[in-house]
C-alpha cells in the first residue's frame, strides 16, 4: 500500500466565529432556508448583524438529505407565485453567488396513471399556464420522446396515461447550494455558528428577547425559526403550537451508471420519483413513513415498494443495485403548504411546514422570510402562508401537486 | 420495520397495520359552542412530541380493530400497546423491561415491539 501524502486542506468557505452576546436577528437552523434567509437579510436588506445557530453542522439536516428536485408547477395562484419566484431566483443564483452548483434544468415529468390523475394533471397544467409557469400536458407518446427509457406501453399494472411536463424544472447539487449561500452570507458579515443548539427562549412579557443555547445566552431583536423537522419542538419551548407533524422521509441512490435518464420522473400514484445525478447515481424517493418520527430513518418496506414501482416504470433499472439509503425528518402541514410568518410570540417568526418539498423553494423561503424578519410584516408572496390560515380556513391545498412528489 | 403488538392478535409486522395519528383526541362535547380558534385546534392541531407519544393504530390485515400505542418518536421503540377504552399508560423508562405476559394472556400491554 502506498502512502501518498494527503492533499492540502482547501480554504474554508466561512469563518467559525464564537457567538456574540447579541444580534439584530438570530436565525435558528442552519439548513438551506436558514442560510438563504441570512444571505438575503444581508444582501437585500443590509442587515448583517445576524447569527445563524445550528445544533449540528451546517446543512446536515434535510438540506443534505433531499433529492434536489426543483419545479414550480403547483396548482394555486399563491403557490405558483411563491415557487415560481424561487425558480426565477435559482436561474440567477449561480452567477449571483459566483458558484456553479450544477443547477440543471432538465425538466420534470409528473405522470398520470388514473382518470383522477389525468384530471388533476390537466387542470394543474392549465392553471400553471395562466400563472406564467411553463407547464404542458403530454400524452404517452410525447412522454416516450422526452424519456425513452420509461415504459409507456399499455400492458403494465398502472399504464402511463399522460403527464405534466415542466421544461424549466430540474435538479441542483444541494450541498454546494448550502456552501454557496454560506460563503456569501459569511462574507457579508453573518455569523454562522455550528454546534449551537437552541434550548429555550428569553422573553419580556410576550416579546422574545433572545435564546438560550448550549453555547450560552444570546440576545436578539428578532428571532426566526427555520428548523424544519424540529419546528414543533422549538415552538413548544417558545410556548405556542404548530399544526405540523414530523415524519421520516427516506431516499436512496444506486451505484454509478452511464447517463441513461435525461429528465426527472415523478409518479404520485405508484409512489416513486427518479432522477440521475451528474455523477451517475440513480436518485430515488417516495412518500413519508406513515408514523410520526424524529429518528432520521424509516422502514425497509418503504424502500422495497418504491423500488418495485421504479422497476415497473423503468425496466432498464432492474439490475441496478442500491448503494445507500437514508432518511430525514420532514414537517408536514394539513394542506401540504408551508407556514411563513408571525407566531403568537412578538418578535418571533417561523418558516416551517415545507414537508417533503422545501428544497426547491430555498431561495423564495429565504427571500420572503428575510423580508418578514427585516420589516416585521410579510412580503406579499408569503402573506397567504400565515399560521392564521388554519383558523380562518383560507387553506392552500397542494396535495395534488405535493402528495408523494417533492 | 416495527414489530407492533396488537392487543388482540399479538406481535405482527408493521406492514399489517394502518397508522392513525394522535390518540385520545375527544370530539368536542358541545360543537356549537366552539369558536374558530377552537375548531382549528380540534381539526388541524395535533401533538408532535420528540419522545413518548400516544397514538392510534389499526390492525388492517388482521382483526381490523383500532387500538392505541405509546411509542417513543425519537427511538421508535413501542413502550406499550393498549385497547381504546384503556387509559394511557405512563411511559416506562426504556431500560425497565416490562413483566413478561403470563401464558395465554395476550392482553398484556407491555409490547415486545421495538425498532429495527
Ligand atoms: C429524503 C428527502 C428528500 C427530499 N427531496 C426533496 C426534493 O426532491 N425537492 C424538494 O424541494 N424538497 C425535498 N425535500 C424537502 C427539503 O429537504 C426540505 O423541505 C428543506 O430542506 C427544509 O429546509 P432546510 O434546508 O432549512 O432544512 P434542514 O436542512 O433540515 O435545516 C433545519 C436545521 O435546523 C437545525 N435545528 C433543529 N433544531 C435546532 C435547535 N434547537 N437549535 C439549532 N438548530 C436546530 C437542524 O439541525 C437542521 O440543520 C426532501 C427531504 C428529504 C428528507
Ligand atoms: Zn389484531
Amino acid at each position: 500500500m502506498t502512502t501518498e501524502p494527503l492533499p492540502e486542506h482547501p480554504e474554508p468557505l466561512w469563518r467559525n466565529p464564537e457567538p456574540r452576546s447579541s444580534y439584530d436577528v438570530v436565525i435558528v437552523g442552519g439548513g438551506g432556508h436558514g442560510l438563504a434567509t441570512a444571505y438575503y437579510l444581508a444582501s437585500v436588506h443590509g442587515i448583517t448583524n445576524v447569527a445563524v445557530l445550528e445544533k449540528g453542522w451546517l446543512a446536515g439536516g434535510n438540506m443534505a438529505r433531499n433529492t434536489t428536485i426543483i419545479r414550480s408547477n403547483y396548482l394555486w395562484d399563491e403557490s405558483a407565485a411563491l415557487y415560481e419566484h424561487a425558480l426565477k431566483l435559482w436561474e440567477g443564483l449561480p452567477d449571483e453567488l459566483d458558484y456553479d452548483f450544477l443547477f440543471s434544468q432538465r425538466g420534470v415529468l409528473n405522470l398520470a396513471h388514473t382518470l383522477q390523475d389525468v384530471r388533476e394533471g390537466t387542470r394543474r397544467a392549465n392553471a400553471n399556464r395562466l400563472n406564467g409557469v411553463d407547464s404542458v400536458w403530454l400524452g404517452p407518446d410525447e412522454i416516450a420522446e422526452v424519456c425513452p427509457i420509461l415504459n409507456t406501453s399499455p400492458d403494465t399494472r398502472y399504464p402511463v396515461l399522460g403527464g405534466t411536463y415542466q421544461p424549466r424544472a430540474g435538479i441542483a447539487k444541494h450541498d454546494h447550494v448550502a456552501w454557496a449561500l454560506a460563503r456569501r452570507a459569511d462574507a457579508l458579515g453573518v455569523d454562522l455558528i455550528q454546534g449551537c443548539e437552541v434550548t429555550g427562549f428569553l422573553k419580556d412579557g410576550n416579546r422574545v428577547t433572545g435564546v438560550e443555547t448550549t453555547r450560552g445566552r444570546i440576545h436578539a431583536g428578532r428571532v426566526g425559526l427555520a428548523a424544519a423537522g424540529h419546528s414543533s419542538v422549538l415552538a413548544e419551548l417558545a410556548g405556542f403550537r404548530l399544526p405540523v407533524q414530523s415524519h421520516p422521509l427516506q431516499a436512496l441512490v444506486s451505484e454509478l451508471h452511464e447517463p441513461v435518464h435525461p429528465t426527472v420522473v415523478m409518479s404520485n400514484h405508484v409512489h416513486v420519483y427518479v432522477s440521475q445525478a451528474h455523477k451517475g447515481e440513480l436518485v430515488m424517493g417516495a412518500g413519508v413513513d406513515a408514523y410520526n418520527g424524529y429518528g432520521q430513518r424509516g422502514a425497509f418496506h418503504v424502500i422495497e415498494q418504491q423500488m418495485a414501482a421504479a422497476v415497473e416504470l423503468f425496466p432498464v433499472f432492474a439490475r441496478a443495485h442500491v448503494l445507500r439509503t437514508w432518511g430525514g425528518i420532514v414537517d408536514v402541514t394539513p394542506d401540504a403548504s408551508p407556514i411563513i410568518g408571525a407566531t403568537p410570540v412578538d418578535g418571533l417568526f417561523v418558516n416551517c411546514g415545507w414537508g417533503t418539498g422545501g428544497f426547491k423553494a430555498t431561495p423564495a423561503a429565504g427571500w420572503t422570510f428575510a423580508h418578514t424578519l427585516a420589516t416585521g410584516v410579510p412580503h406579499p408572496l408569503n402573506e397567504p402562508f400565515s399560521l392564521d390560515r388554519f383558523t380562518t380556513g383560507a387553506l392552500i391545498d397542494e396535495h395534488g401537486a405535493a402528495a408523494v412528489a417533492h | 420495520m416495527l414489530l407492533v403488538t396488537c392487543p388482540w392478535c399479538g406481535p405482527r409486522d408493521e406492514t399489517e397495520f394502518h397508522y392513525g395519528g394522535q390518540a385520545h383526541v375527544p370530539h368536542p362535547a358541545d360543537p356549537a359552542a366552539l369558536d374558530d380558534r377552537q375548531w382549528a385546534e380540534y381539526v388541524f392541531y395535533r401533538e408532535n412530541p420528540k419522545g413518548p407519544f400516544a397514538e392510534r393504530w389499526m390492525h388492517a390485515t388482521g382483526c381490523r380493530r383500532w387500538f392505541n400505542a405509546l411509542r417513543d418518536t425519537a427511538s421508535y421503540r413501542i413502550l406499550a400497546t393498549y385497547r381504546p377504552h384503556e387509559p394511557r399508560p405512563s411511559p416506562q423508562p426504556v431500560e425497565t423491561p416490562t413483566a413478561p405476559p403470563s401464558p395465554g394472556d395476550r392482553r398484556a400491554a407491555g409490547s415486545s415491539g421495538g425498532n429495527r
